[in-house]
């Protein structure tokens, strides 16, 4: 547990002194050499361990199982037709087959129901209503406080909506919708390279924490006046506030050098649509732009949505989408299933073993930045068709900072994918022993991939 | 069942004695704390600043609720990625109004020197532009803070405008300024000892977001101040300004984008290979001429709701003539054209922003484009798909067997795990499949003829033009549209309480010839309006809770 220190009283005249006469605050450190202590995993310069980081990585509208799911656990597990594409990378991650969201009498809400008992821990209850938080919140409460950002949402799809990251019903993260929205949030103004040997803080920034600061100062007022659930929401707007007040607060320091961290170009980016060539190369410069903000600890916390729920993904010249092939192609008698739609599958299969690449090319450490993270890959549904939520695809990638070994299939037929959440928050360092809601509540961890 | 006798009797006595809205009593519903729209945000930087002021930035989705973003708004937060754009947008307009380039004509005082601070001239600002953007005055304290911050801002960087840019960023990220908080304060009836209205200013502030989709003006503020507001004949006075004021196009235009779902086309695509003549433009051009349409019918012409379904007038750009197959002489910009009476279309339904929001990227949907119709222009509801449908029923080969939409639904229509919401939805649709999934005009689909012959709940039609009559005169189209614009207007699902009251704006609806503004000010006077209930302690339980009695 943190202690708090009890500082004294600051008079609100006193306090803005503090803030704005401060602009000479951190100038010109000195650039300090990195380097790394002798077992190669610390920043010798400030004694501080490489930040570990969670990720999700979603793709909609699942997979075939009977095509997907391996046959085989362990080690060797047997490679399957439709993890064929991650061949590359399958030993920098664990598949999770068979765990699904326990229903607990609930209705199946179509592209809903899978993700979203699988990110908080139950079959949601409510037609239109989601009880967040979703898993990646409730790990950035952890650990994404430290960072500029949070976390960082992005939509391959182009859409701000296509998001299922949130807190509650009243605050879906919205997503950044292109390479060049990522970039430009996280790279451009606001961003100080931590490796670069100046440093000079914009003096703007001291007269922009005192406007924030103003704010607070309605907000018992303004609490008097409102309900309890309109107190959440205001309480969420001054949670927001607080995150960009540290921002700046940031912004004032010289940021510790790291050695993984460069400062990438623009994204040269291409159409901004559902167009699966088109959702492959923003995919690809986002998992870019993604990794090097990583990489320079600009967040600890990210949710990567290469397509959305009930896949609206489309080749050119189609009159369907995934969703809709997956509902209205019919099975090919010979093959068994779905052509068309299965080309989906795969090609999501593909870009997550890009995504998995691109954060294992970045050294850091003496390993890698996927050695670092633990990025798990899902979807709202196994069989679309169907609907099912029996048996969702899982794929862990990552080391978690050595915590997690990877290599592995592990076969949870029957059990709920809160298994799978409570497991994550444990490897990213929550104090946690028990997750999840009604019938999917569980306090098993799947100890198989622990390091 | 006592409460229910209740409202008969009183509906009953309604009619009885003719009274109007304003004597209807009414239980109302809870205040709220509604997160400004996109398009509310830039109405009052450009009320206070004018057109000048260059707003970019990206907002927050909305959520839609109960079919309209105007009740998510009493839902969403901010989260700390839509904080960063507020904050960043608030820098940005607050660095324009007081560059050199603006400061003159926008600032209602100019400092003594332009290197030190000025208390006096920074409070003349803050307490003026304070009392626009958050809708009342401000309190002394909150322009204290502002002034000494400014003034110490002005100090270490020699420069007043440094200052005064601090000021009117910290309002322009006041969650006041963001959300509109309503106040409910007591007041006593005889028998009703508890009931609760709506604060006078935050009555205001209702009324022009209602009317105007923006905050309210100097005028109105000070008429909530001065405590005009208080009874019906002075109310009913401002009311009457704002509804001959320039700015009602804009609040009946805001209704409509949203009831329509047009914010969806900000995230519309169309396959281009399918559509060769698909482009961004196209999209908004249709988007606005459907909205130039209605507020053209409905606003400067005050004609009636129902002829919108039938009316041959069409506002039209040369982007959609192709579209349109009609040709268009302007260049540039809006053409008003009367389609001749043996066109295929007529009226709403067959423009071509409908038929391109509720299809799919690559073919038209006779199923989105029915309930989007049923739920938004009949309010009535078309339950979710089952979720374990036996989809092996659809071993076709697709298009080439099942060439046009109306052979392809067939099945759904012959499986009775379909049918219940198919036979809702698609026959409205197919009676529209002579457009594709732009909105362009065709008589075949895949080499087959297309037959639009179909029927609206009983009563059968042939194309386009006979569906659009069937709407004008289905006996659901009125009182839907109340019920919207009411759910509208009060940003929450009405209660039981207000049954009544929806019954009687019906008939006044009616009586009045379907004339939407008339409609609005019956809304704007009427006692569920302003009465209201303690804000919700847990959100959205209360509805479900209110339904089961």
């Amino acid at each position: 547990m943190s202690t708090r220190k009890i500082q004294p009283r600051i008079g609100r005249r006193r306090f803005l002194r503090g803030t704005l006469g401060g602009a000479a605050v951190a100038v010109g450190l000195p650039f300090l050499n990195l380097f790394l202590n002798a077992n190669g995993n610390a920043v010798a310069a400030t004694g501080a361990p490489l930040p570990r980081r969670f990720g999700t990585w979603f793709f909609g509208c699942g997979m075939n199982p009977q095509r997907w799911n391996p046959t085989t656990v362990g080690s060797d597990w047997e490679l399957t037709p439709e993890l064929l594409p991650i061949e590359n990378v399958r030993d920098r991650m664990n598949i999770l087959s068979g765990f699904s969201v326990l229903m607990n009498g609930e209705a199946n809400q179509v592209h809903r129901t899978g993700v979203f008992g699988t990110l908080c821990g139950g079959a949601p209850k409510k037609a239109t209503e989601v009880e967040g938080p979703s898993l990646d919140v409730l790990i950035s409460d952890e650990i994404g406080t430290k960072t500029r950002f949070r976390s960082l949402e992005m939509a391959a799809t182009g859409n701000s909506r296509h998001s299922n990251s949130l807190r509650d019903v009243s605050s879906v993260n919205p997503a950044e919708p292109s390479p060049l929205a990522l970039y430009t949030r996280v790279f451009g103004s606001g961003f100080a390279d931590p490796n670069a040997a100046e440093f000079t803080p914009d003096p703007r920034l001291l007269l922009r924490k005192s406007a924030l600061s103003i704010v607070k100062e309605d907000r018992l007022r303004l609490e008097r006046e409102l309900g309890y659930s309109d107190r959440a929401r205001l309480e969420q707007y001054f949670t927001s506030l607080r995150q960009l007040e540290h921002q700046l607060e940031l912004q004032l320091q010289k940021p510790p050098p790291l050695q993984a961290c460069s400062v990438p170009e623009p994204p040269n980016q291409g159409p901004i649509d559902t167009e699966i060539e088109h959702v492959m190369s923003n995919h690809a410069l986002m998992a870019q732009t993604l990794a090097l903000a990583l990489a320079c600890d600009q967040t600890r916390v990210f949710n990567m949505l290469f397509s959305d729920r009930a896949s609206s993904l489309r080749m050119p010249g189609s009159a369907d989408t995934h969703h809709t092939l997956t509902h209205e192609e019919p099975r090919d008698p010979v093959l068994g299933y779905q052509p068309q739609a299965t080309y989906f599958v795969l090609k999501s299969m593909e870009a997550w073993a890009h995504f998995v690449e691109t954060l294992d090319a970045i050294p850091e450490g003496d390993g890698t930045l996927l050695d670092n993270c633990l990025v798990m890959a899902h979807s709202e549904t196994s069989e679309a068709n169907t609907h099912s939520v029996v048996g969702l695809p899982f794929m862990i990638a990552g080391k978690a900072g050595g915590r997690m070994r990877t290599g592995l299939h592990i076969s949870g037929i029957g059990e709920s994918t809160s298994r799978v959440g409570l497991t994550m928050q444990q490897l990213m360092g929550l104090n946690i022993g028990r997750w999840g809601t009604d019938q999917n509540e569980t306090d098993r961890t799947i100890t198989e991939i622990l390091a | 069942m006592f409460k229910n006798l209740q409202l008969c009797i009183l509906a009953l006595f309604t009619v009885l004695i003719g009274c109007d809205a304003g004597d209807l009593t009414s239980q109302g519903g809870p205040v709220a704390m509604k997160r400004l729209t996109p398009e509310q945000y830039k109405n009052a930087v450009e009320d206070l600043f004018g057109a000048t002021i260059d707003v970019s930035g990206r907002f927050e989705p909305d959520s839609r609720r109960s079919g309209l973003n105007a009740i998510g708004t009493s839902l969403v937060a901010v989260t700390p990625s839509g904080f960063e754009q507020y904050e960043a947008m608030a820098r940005s307009v607050a660095a324009q109004v007081t560059s050199p380039e603006h400061r003159h004509d926008l600032l209602p005082c100019l400092p003594k020197s332009a290197t030190a601070p000025d208390d006096a001239c920074t409070e003349t600002i803050v307490r003026s532009f304070g009392q626009q953007l958050l809708r009342r005055p401000l309190g002394d304290d909150e322009i204290r803070v502002r002034v000494e911050a400014a003034s110490l801002a002005a100090v270490i960087h020699s420069d007043f405008y440094i200052g005064l840019e601090l000021a009117l960023s910290s309002l322009l990220v006041a969650p006041d300024f963001l959300f509109r908080i309503e106040v409910a304060e007591p007041a006593p009836l005889p028998g009703r000892p508890s009931r609760l209205r709506l604060s006078d200013l935050s009555l205001a502030v209702r009324l022009s977001y209602f009317l105007w989709n923006r905050g309210p003006d100097e005028a109105l503020l000070a008429a909530a101040v001065h405590g005009k507001l208080k009874s019906q004949e002075s109310l009913a006075r401002e009311v009457d300004r704002l509804l001959t004021s320039e700015h009602l196009a804009g609040g009946v235009r805001a209704f409509f984008e949203d009831l329509f779902l047009f914010d969806e086309f900000n995230d519309l695509g169309k396959d281009v290979t399918r559509y060769p003549l698909y482009n961004n433009r196209m999209a908004a051009d249709a988007r606005e001429q459907t909205l130039r349409f209605v507020v053209n019918h409905l606003v400067t012409q005050r004609a009636d709701y129902r002829e919108l379904f039938t009316s041959r007038q069409l506002p039209i750009t040369r982007s959609l003539g192709p579209l349109y197959g009609v040709p268009v002489y302007s260049a540039e910009g809006w053409e008003d054209m009367v389609l001749p009476a043996n066109h295929p279309r007529a009226g709403l339904l067959s423009q071509a922003s409908f038929a391109m929001l509720h299809s799919h990227p690559g073919r038209s949907s006779p199923t989105l484009r029915g309930v989007f119709l049923r739920e938004a222009l009949l309010c009535q509801v078309v339950p979710e798909a089952p979720a374990d449908v036996d989809f092996s029923l659809f071993v076709q080969d697709a298009d080439s067997i099942h060439k046009t939409a109306r052979d392809r639904l067939e099945v759904h229509a012959n499986e009775a795990s379909c049918r219940t919401c198919h036979t809702l939805t698609d026959p409205i649709g197919l009676g529209l499949e002579v457009f594709d999934g732009i909105g362009k005009y065709r008589t075949h689909e895949n080499g087959a003829l297309i037959d639009t012959r179909s029927h609206l709940d009983g009563r059968s039609f042939a194309d386009p033009v006979e569906l659009g009559q069937a709407f004008a005169e289905s006996p659901l189209i009125g009182p839907c549209l109340v019920e919207n614009l009411y759910r509208y207007a009060v940003g929450r699902e009405h209660t039981n309480g207000e049954r009544a009251l929806l019954r009687y704006l019906e008939t006044r609806f009616t009586e009045t010839g379907y004339r939407l503004p008339d409609l609005m000010r019956e809304i704007a006077l009427s006692e569920g309006f302003r009465t209201a209930s303690p804000p919700k302690e847990v959100a959205f339980e209360a509805d479900a809770k209110e339904e089961e009695t």
